[in-house]
């Protein structure tokens, strides 16, 4: 990955830039995350085509959520997920307690309302990650209390 | 070297093919088809062998009298095949292992190449380029 302050930085002038378009009209108003979205899928499709090219072939879903934890989030966000729960029915739960995004925002609950704009991107990330990795799935962000957050994945099951 | 190169996608369409002899360019098509079966043979048996078998490369899928076919499939479930000339015994398995490297590499450009869609058939120049030199080069 890129040097973190650049990706920082690029991040936050493209949620900006993104619902500047929308102010603008270009963009509907209610479509920015969902553009956030797409461009993170893409984004992940083509990053762990890369991180994987390494690794040996995955076991199950499981080692495929656990690379993703590790080795995925340490490239991008410089840490590891801090927790990572499952009910083994294809719902996990990331816990991240000091997301980088989200650090360059004050703590606390102050700027909730803004949080869900700037996790959209990372949602997408994980969605074309595991896409690319042959598991369809729906990723979801909450916040409670900045900068923690917790990704909810849940796969799609055929 | 290789006589024909091709990168099926996750849901076994073609992505890429190329063969070298161009007159006979179905037989090859229809080597590489038939080698899939192979090859998801080889992924299922794969999902049971130890860590350290559970490499990307996945040797020689099948001889036929003039042609040797191998395999290997990356994370993402796309495969690459690559049918050989089998009178060339000078191409041993660490070389077929480093080709498909290098194929690999290619194809992981291609894929972060932000005007390419994932899905579509791979029309890059360098892609093409770094195929032929494979074919072309003469051992």
């Amino acid at each position: 990955m890129a040097d973190e302050a650049l990706f920082l930085l690029l991040h936050n002038e493209m949620v900006s830039g993104v619902y500047k378009s929308a102010e603008q009209g270009e963009v509907e108003n209610g479509r920015c995350i969902t553009k956030l979205e797409n461009m993170g899928f893409r984004v992940g499709q083509g990053l762990i085509e890369r991180f994987t090219k390494d690794t040996a072939r995955f076991k199950d879903e499981l080692d495929i959520m656990k690379f993703i934890c590790k080795d995925f989030w340490t490239t991008v966000f410089k840490k590891q997920i801090d927790n990572l729960r499952t009910n083994h029915q294809g719902i996990y739960v990331l816990q991240d307690n000091k997301f980088r995004l989200l650090t360059q925002m004050s703590a606390g609950k102050q700027y909730l309302e803004h949080a869900s704009k700037y996790l959209a991107f990372t949602c997408g990330l994980i969605r074309g990650g595991l896409s690319n990795l042959g598991i369809k799935s729906i990723v979801t962000a909450e916040v409670s209390s900045m900068p923690a957050c917790k990704f909810q994945v849940m796969i799609q099951k055929l | 070297m290789a006589v024909c190169i091709a990168v099926i996608a996750k849901e076994n369409y073609p992505l890429y093919i190329r063969s070298a002899p161009t007159e006979n360019e179905l037989k090859f098509h229809y080597m590489v088809h038939t080698s899939l079966d192979v090859v998801d043979e080889k992924i299922s048996a794969m999902g049971k062998a130890l860590v350290d078998q559970r490499e990307l490369y996945l040797g020689l899928l099948y001889p036929t009298e003039d042609y040797k076919v191998y395999g290997y499939v990356t994370n993402s479930k796309v495969k690459f095949v690559m049918v050989v000339d089998s009178s060339n015994t000078a191409l041993r398995d660490n070389e077929i292992r480093s080709m498909f490297r290098k194929l690999h590499n290619s194809y992981t450009d291609v894929m972060c190449n932000p005007f390419y869609n994932p899905g579509d058939r791979i029309q890059s120049r360098a892609f093409d380029n770094m195929v032929m030199s494979m074919m072309v080069q003469v051992c």
